[in-house]
């Protein structure tokens, strides 16, 4: 298990280093000269020229690359032209918001998915397993921006119960900072006025990232449970004379989340690609929205530094994943120990 | 192959291909949504309207008669301007996968061949780093630094599709090379050229064909997501996500500006992925 993370470990740093040369990249072929453009066009020739040899861009492109590289090392990111603020300082703001997002929607779906997929295999080839295969369906063809649109449709205007857009009502106060995730903040200070609105404001954004994979992942756990239940190890069991829960519990739920573990992971780390389009849609002032408004304005440092926060989680979601399936999977824990 | 023995094997793709009566359904939908996207000038009521054009005496009319899903803002058939906003995402469909499949299916059959070799290395790791983040994200990246437009999107669209083909034909071709049919090629001494086209190539054509045919619908989704955020189709020429944006500003008074398009997309996504599994069906199972 040990050499197993070590190896893993060792091709994250791998590519992580890859991802940063790729975003240098991207971030060089962008039209235009970056010294110009992040003093504007009226500043006069010799202070873009000043500006250049800082940024050292007067330098080869290997040369360039390893000057930022060092300072992306020590974590200086450089200013965004965007908030005129140091990168850092915006993501440490914006991070937390969407991790907060993220948290709960991958909550929601999980444990969603496994209820449904469950209920579609105990009634499996019933009106319960087609309902949810219908709904998958529905999961497959509406992407998660126009879920966010329908339901900012419904919940806006339709049927206002919950607000939609932003973290927080203006009139609740924020939560005392301890961790940046609002609702965690407000529960750790006893603040359930403030824990209520977040949740409240969480629900919707959550639940758009949520909606594609849910059904997808119950259909991929009932396809998984119906298959194992009819392998010999079952029947055997079954002719042992032992009563199904021991069945369920001990033999077939451990091989069947197998193949869902895997799937949910990758799930986790598109609904953090989606997130860019919803957290756009819903206001809300997570590093995501942050990322897409660089975009938008060709602000690189803070496009690069956003591409690389992402590259960091989606590799601690991966091993996560790992750690995970190898528990669950005497295979793969044996087969990595010798 | 006798013209028996073709109309054989067609009886029996069709067969394997219609066993799932929504494969069939997703090929009406395909036929259909393809042929409206190709005589679109002729199949739509208004072709006038897919460009700059302004009439406010008709604008935000509610779905009737003479426009079955509405108008816009400007007095534009929704209707006419969700087939053209397909023919430009077909259009780039076609384009990124033109590109990236062979570039993709190449990358994958070198550094399979040369398995465990630094040519191997080089392409797997830069594979790695492509698949370390959400496609759409990288996407975006590279489509807002460019200027932003059709062309731009199609850049990022291909630049991040051709490290899932390479890793599949990877995976196939590191396996085919120790087969006897590739041994044996190697050992009467045919080129590298032939070994890669003619042995190992045929044998992951299915898989590649499979995979194409499932990414069609994600293709098109991808270009809606860059399209909603201002980076594919540029006004006035229409596309998915920019018509949905678009219309969530006039929601809930023009509620179709909204709905249709929504359900436009969830309606060719869907009848591409049933086809998908059709030929899937047709290709993979039960060979």
């Amino acid at each position: 298990m040990l050499s197993f993370l070590v190896k893993r470990l060792f091709q994250g740093i791998f590519v992580i280093v890859g991802l940063s040369i790729l975003i240098f990249i991207i971030a060089r072929i962008v039209p235009g000269d970056p010294a110009r453009m992040s003093l504007g066009p009226r500043a006069p020739q010799f202070a873009v020229d000043e500006l250049r040899r800082e940024m050292h861009l007067d330098k080869s492109l290997p040369v360039q690359y390893f000057y930022w590289a060092e300072g992306v090392f020590r974590g200086d990111f450089g200013k965004s032209i965007n908030t005129k603020r140091a990168v850092n300082t915006d993501i440490r703001e914006f991070l937390p918001a969407t991790l907060e997002l993220a948290l709960l929607s991958g909550i929601l779906f999980i444990i969603l998915a496994i209820l449904l997929g469950l209920l579609a295999a105990k009634h499996h080839d019933k009106w319960v397993d087609n309902l949810i295969r219908g709904l998958s369906y529905v999961g497959i063809a509406l992407p998660a921006f126009v879920v966010a649109e329908l339901l900012l449709l419904l919940f806006g205007y339709v049927w206002p119960i919950i607000p939609v857009l932003g973290r927080l009502s203006p009139e609740t106060g924020a939560p005392t900072h301890i961790t940046g995730l609002f609702t965690l903040d407000s529960l750790l200070t006893g603040n359930f006025t403030a824990f209520f609105n977040a949740l409240a404001h969480l629900i919707l954004p959550a639940l758009a990232l949520a909606t594609g994979p849910l059904f997808q992942e119950a259909r991929l756990l009932r396809a998984s449970l119906v298959d194992n239940m009819g392998k010999e190890y079952i029947s055997v069991a079954t002719g042992y004379g032992l009563p199904s829960r021991v069945i369920t519990k001990k033999y077939l739920l451990k091989p069947s989340f197998i193949p869902v573990v895997s799937v949910m992971g990758m799930d986790l780390a598109s609904l953090m690609g989606n997130a860019f389009l919803v957290e756009k849609i819903f206001d809300w002032p997570g590093i995501s929205r942050y990322g897409m408004n660089a975009m938008m304005n060709k602000d690189l440092n803070a496009i690069s530094a956003v591409i690389l926060v992402f590259g960091i989680i989606f590799f601690i979601v991966n091993i996560i994943v790992d750690i995970i399936v190898a528990s669950l999977d005497p295979r793969i824990r044996l087969g990595a120990k010798s | 192959m006798t013209k028996a023995q073709f109309k054989e094997n067609t009886r029996l793709y069709w067969y394997k291909f219609s066993r799932n009566k929504l494969s069939v359904v997703g090929l009406c939908i395909v036929l259909l949504s393809v042929f409206f996207a190709l005589f679109a000038e002729v199949a739509t009521p208004y072709p006038q309207h897919a460009k700059a054009f302004v009439d406010y005496s008709q604008a935000g009319l509610a779905p009737s008669k003479a426009f079955i899903c509405g108008t816009d803002i400007y007095g534009r058939d929704i209707f006419t301007r969700l087939i053209f906003s397909f023919r430009g995402a077909l259009l780039m469909t076609v384009i990124v996968l033109s590109i990236s499949v062979p570039v993709g299916v190449f990358l994958g059959l070198i550094a399979g061949y040369n398995h465990g070799t630094w040519v191997d290395i080089v392409i797997m790791r830069t594979v790695d780093v492509f698949l370390a983040l959400p496609s759409i994200i990288l996407a975006m990246a590279i489509a807002a630094v460019l200027e932003p437009g059709m062309k731009s999107s199609m850049i990022a669209v291909t630049a991040m599709w051709w490290p899932w083909y390479t890793r599949q034909v990877y995976g196939m071709a590191s396996s085919l090379r120790n087969e006897y049919f590739v041994k044996n090629a190697e050992l009467i001494g045919a080129s590298r050229f032939h070994i890669l086209f003619r042995e190992i190539l045929p044998n992951c054509l299915s898989s590649i064909f499979t995979k194409m045919a499932l990414d069609v619908g994600w293709v098109i989704l991808i270009g809606a997501a860059l399209s909603f955020v201002g980076l594919g189709e540029q006004p006035p020429t229409p596309g998915f996500g920019q018509m949905i944006s678009e219309g969530a500003r006039y929601m809930p008074d023009l509620w179709w500006m909204t709905i249709f398009p929504a359900l436009a997309i969830a309606f060719i996504i869907l009848g591409f992925n049933f086809f998908g599994d059709g030929i899937r069906d047709m290709l993979e199972r039960g060979r």
